[in-house]
């Protein structure tokens, strides 16, 4: 079994309201001197068997076609544990 | 004049828009989203709702379903395509259209009576319509901010492909007012306000929305 | 939460004979001792854990109404005669004849401790549960309406509670597909720890498909559908709703269930598939008490037997306990009864929709309800005990001692408004009180025109939903109550709110022709709330037997009281009406420049728990407007059938706030003025914010004004020509006696109106 985490995060030109929504917030809870909050997705994806290279060019296809739209978002796989 | 309406798991305004074909004339005809046979449509409709719930991104899902494959080759070849709110979420993320649509810049779903600019009479789905007219359709989205990059916008706007703009308010942050588009062609148009929620003076804001399924009956007839 | 349990083994009914004396956690799972005596004298052996876990949560308040039982059979006892009810009281919803085939059913159901814990899905599950309860008759849903109600608008609990709120309903109606046709959105300190979200739910059926919840047919299938079961709410709504909340605030956060509207979508669509495939011998929704509720509640309606093997319940969590199963308020599940020549095609239109189907048991006649576990039988209970032989409690109640003084605390005394400026500011003032404020902030976020067949939603009186495309017939639904007024008398309270809902109702054009109730009260172990329970609930049985409509169901929703304050008495009533063409409705907003404005009904001065009172003075106290149910079904009949000749051309009925509000209603509608001219037997205070019963506003064109006042006489109806509508942008414009005008620009009080829930809520 073999785990691996894909994150998904808005392109930085693309305005991110429920980011912007959340600075607000810290602000408010008392935490001071946050200069920006981004929000993004993170998929947790548990495979059998190991991830080889034909694997791994499998889960960039599935990211770059599914799990984010390249037109407005940026993936990248965080991490690969056997 | 046949219109296909294609329904995926969750959409919603499939009924509508087939009343508003049959209010135009035309004979509305079920797509089945698991079906990859278009059942030689004329023209097809992809309504609004939440497909597969809106889950990971609106649209994200149904652009995979089975319909989608003949549906993009005919697009490409010409066949008239109106994707209507998730609709033209659909036609996005299918690449069918440019841009993607985000989250409303106020994080609130809004429902409201939208005044609009018909700034393109050029496509099969605007033919009816004077341009530049102004029209008051129902809007209700809470992902209907339309983003692109500047050369995309800029594009849009100097090939005449920006359809219609929203007037008075920007009821969710959409670069430029932009309220729908259309491709290169023309044959493809995403809209994010509902003109078949607009076709009825007992249940609409008004009868403005009827335009959309008149121009495409007529240039059918035409064609 | 799980009561004590050796995970890797049930606790069977053999163990259940073998060891009678094992120690068991009933008070935990909020039995008193007398109910856990009763149990084991019902079974004549202790109870399986599984077994306590059932009676536990079938027998809460919440699922087993045993404090209230005793006095809602009045709404059975004193039903009207009606040949139009097709289902009453009983059933998961009372369903209604309204002609040419058609049927409708519809119900309110509250979901107030969740919404208070977590306010999103709290209030999404609640539109998820009435959703289904009307799926499960038979019947597509077409439209859903939120009566709601918060602590001070300005309280930031209230910051906290009401964005969630509305955002839930929004995020799951609007995904579902019902359009939002109506409701309330009132604020009042008492409601501050105990925030009311009632959700209800209209449906439309043809008359040969009505289902009922009973499992009949010895040997048919019993299949659960729908979404996995987990860990969500286990004993949620069903103890949460019989506990008070202690003022450290929301603690009770891991029983609250998590809804996915995207599977309630695809469970509509399917159930009605079934259904009209004739697939369905008997069906249930499950909701609170999940699948001890379902299983007992179909055995006890049909044969009487059930046989049910929990482990082909497919599961989301693996690790969930038999008890945990049972107990289990996962969302968006059904259960339906299938003979098995036919499951085949049941389990194809489920694939079909990607919904999963599992047959977990099957009918039998042996008068018991056997729940296997890994082989062994860990319940084995009469179903009738379970589900609807519970407790019944004879609560205590007596009229409080302070009753007296409230009642006797009369407004007469505070200071009235005299001047054309202090009624000019006044207006303006309640205009702009969170109470009469545009609630457009809330509605706006939710989707009035998906299924194309609304034709009146909010602000206007009533939702008008379009029933028959071809013929035009249609239905109006109004919810209505006024806390304040219950307070003052919940007897005289309770049938104000029925007659404010039958008016809205009949100012559309509808005739009233059903009820459905939400009885919101405090904690029924204080004699107090009891017998404002009691008086509410004879209040409203009394008053739909004088007006001729039943009550087909409805919900009782306890325990919202935090400490020793309890809410005010809220007992929403909900009326719906029919019209045999929606398209002579009559909407609300001044159109025609030159239609005369009319009042209807008499106008005295009765200010007592009113919004001038509340939001001037801060005031409650006296006796509210007196009630005449005789005038309502008079004013209710000239409305009607002046629409029925569309002799009038707008309609509002006056309640809070009284004729000022309304007039302001009427004209910002569609930015449209008028001047009106107080009569002059009446003080201009009364005649502008007195909240007297029966009374309504309407313009006529100038050309039937005689028709119509000849219509009203023919009722006994009073009226008056009060004004005129003068013309678009034209300032409302109010001629005391003696000269004086008030006068206020469209502008300004649309301004005021429009100003106040966005600069609370953002």
């Amino acid at each position: 079994m073999a785990r691996v985490v894909v994150d998904v995060m808005l392109k930085p030109e693309i305005l991110d309201p429920q980011g912007k929504a959340v600075e607000g917030a810290l602000g408010r809870l008392g935490l001071a001197g946050v200069t920006s909050v981004r929000q993004g997705k993170s998929f947790v994806l548990e495979l059998e068997g190991e991830v080889d290279d034909a694997r791994l060019a499998q889960v960039h296809e599935l990211a770059a076609s599914l799990l984010s739209n390249p037109v407005i978002e940026d993936y990248a796989i965080r991490e690969v544990t056997a | 004049m046949r219109i296909g309406v294609v329904t995926f798991p969750g959409s919603l305004d499939d009924r509508d828009a087939a009343r508003a074909v049959r209010v135009a004339g035309g004979e509305a005809v079920a797509l089945w989203h698991g079906d990859a046979d278009l059942h030689s449509v004329d023209a097809v409709v992809l309504p609004g709702g939440f497909s597969y719930g809106d889950y990971l991104r609106c649209g994200a899902i149904a652009r995979f379903a089975p319909v989608m494959g003949p549906l993009v080759d005919a697009a490409n070849g010409g066949l008239p395509v109106l994707g209507i709110c998730n609709g033209f979420q659909v036609l996005c993320e299918s690449h069918l259209l440019p841009g993607a649509l985000v989250r409303n810049d106020s994080l609130h779903f809004v429902c409201r009576d939208q005044r609009l600019r018909i700034e393109s009479t050029s496509t099969v789905w605007t033919s009816d319509y004077e341009p530049g007219q102004e029209i008051v359709v129902p809007l209700k989205n809470g992902e209907g901010g339309y983003v692109a990059s500047e050369a995309v916008l800029d594009e849009l706007e100097g090939e005449g492909r920006v359809v219609a703009r929203y007037l008075e308010v920007n009821p969710n942050g959409s670069r430029r007012d932009i309220a729908g588009i259309a491709n290169a062609r023309g044959n493809v148009v995403g809209l994010m306000p509902h003109p078949e929620h607009a076709v009825e003076a007992l249940t609409g804001p008004t009868t403005d929305g009827l335009g959309f399924f008149t121009s495409i009956l007529k240039g059918l007839v035409e064609a | 939460m799980s009561p004590v349990a050796d995970r890797r083994k049930p606790d069977t009914v053999a163990d259940a004979i073998a060891h009678p004396e094992r120690e068991q956690p009933y008070d935990q799972l909020g039995l008193k001792p007398d109910e856990y005596a009763e149990i084991r004298e019902i079974l004549g052996r202790r109870p399986t854990s599984g077994e306590l876990a059932m009676y536990s949560v079938m027998w809460s308040e919440h699922c087993s109404y045993k404090s209230s039982k005793v006095h809602l059979k009045q709404f059975g006892d004193k039903k009207p005669q009606t040949d139009t009810l097709l289902v009453g009281i009983g059933e998961n919803a009372g369903v209604v004849d309204i002609g040419q085939g058609w049927a409708v059913t519809f119900k309110v159901e509250s979901h107030n401790h969740p919404s208070y814990v977590e306010p999103y899905q709290g209030a999404a599950t609640g539109i998820g549960g009435i959703v289904r309860d009307i799926i499960s008759m038979g019947a597509r849903p077409v439209a859903v309406m939120d009566p709601l109600r918060f602590g001070a608008a300005d309280h930031p609990d209230t910051h906290r509670v009401l964005p969630g709120v509305v955002a839930g309903i929004g995020g799951y109606g609007n995904c579902l597909g019902l359009p939002n046709i109506g409701g309330e959105v009132v604020f009042d300190p008492c409601y501050q720890g105990n925030p009311l979200v009632n959700a209800l739910c209209l449906g439309t059926l043809r008359h040969e498909d009505i289902h009922l919840a009973s499992a009949k047919g010895v040997g048919n299938l019993v299949v659960l559908y729908g979404a996995k079961t987990g860990g969500d709410g286990i004993g949620g709504a069903s103890i949460l709703a019989s506990e008070t909340f202690d003022d450290g605030g929301p603690t009770k956060r891991p029983a609250v269930q998590v809804g996915d509207p995207f599977m309630e979508k695809l469970l509509i669509e399917c159930t009605l598939e079934v259904l009209h495939a004739g697939l369905v011998e008997g069906i249930q929704d499950l909701g609170a008490a999940g699948i001890s509720c379902a299983t007992s509640e179909l055995a006890s309606n049909g044969e009487g037997g059930m046989h049910v093997r929990l482990d082909d319940v497919p599961l989301r969590d693996a690790s969930l306990t038999p008890e945990e199963i049972l107990m289990s308020e996962s969302q968006e599940r059904m259960a339906a009864v299938v003979r098995p020549d036919r499951i085949e095609e049941f389990l194809a239109i489920c694939r079909k929709w990607d919904v999963a189907a599992d047959v977990i048991g099957e009918v039998t006649d042996t008068g018991r309800l056997v729940i296997e576990w890994h082989g062994e039988v860990i319940v084995d209970v009469p179903p009738r005990t379970v589900a609807h032989d519970g407790p019944v409690y004879e609560r205590p109640y007596a009229r409080p001692a302070w009753q007296d003084a409230l009642q006797a605390d009369d407004p007469g005394l505070l200071a009235r408004p005299v001047t054309a400026a202090e009624l000019r500011d006044t207006v303006l003032t309640l205009v702009g009180s969170p109470n009469l404020a545009s609630k457009t902030w809330v509605t706006q976020q939710y989707d009035r025109y998906v299924l194309g067949n609304t034709v009146l939603a909010q602000p206007e009186d009533a939702g008008v939903i379009r029933v028959d495309e071809q013929s035009g017939l249609g239905v109006a639904i109004s919810t209505d109550c006024n806390g304040r007024f219950a307070k003052l008398d919940p007897y005289a309270g309770a049938q104000l709110a029925l007659a404010e809902a039958h008016r809205n109702v009949a100012a559309t054009g509808a005739a009233p022709l059903a009820v459905t109730n939400c009885l919101n009260f405090g904690s029924p172990e204080d004699p107090d709330v009891m017998w404002q329970f009691e008086r509410a609930v004879t209040g409203l049985a009394d008053g739909c037997l004088e007006l001729g409509i039943p009550v087909t169901g409805g919900n009782v929703s306890f325990y919202n009281q935090t400490g020793d304050a309890a809410i005010h008495p809220t007992p929403v009533v909900g009326v719906l009406g029919v019209i045999d063409d929606v398209a002579r409705r009559t909407p609300m907003a001044l159109r025609e420049i030159g239609d005369v404005v009319l009042l209807l009904g008499t106008t005295r001065d009765e200010v007592a728990g009113s919004e001038w009172a509340h939001v001037v003075h801060g005031h409650l106290g006296g006796i509210p407007p007196k009630v005449d149910l005789a005038a309502e079904r008079a004013l209710a009949e000239v409305l009607v059938a002046a629409s029925r000749g569309s002799l009038v051309t707008a309609a509002h009925d006056v309640s809070d706030g009284g004729i000022a509000q309304v007039l302001v209603e009427m004209a910002l509608r569609e930015n449209v003025g008028a001047t009106v001219a107080v009569p002059a037997d009446l003080e201009p205070f009364v005649f502008l914010f007195s909240e007297s019963t029966a009374r309504a506003v309407v313009t006529v064109d100038r050309a039937g004004v005689a028709e119509l006042e000849a219509l009203a006489a023919e009722h006994g109806v009073p009226v008056a020509r009060v004004g005129v509508v003068t013309g678009p942008d034209d300032d409302l414009q109010v001629d005391l006696v003696g000269g004086e005008s008030v006068l206020w620009t469209l502008d300004e009080l649309r301004a005021t109106a429009d100003a106040t829930l966005p600069a609370l809520f953002g």
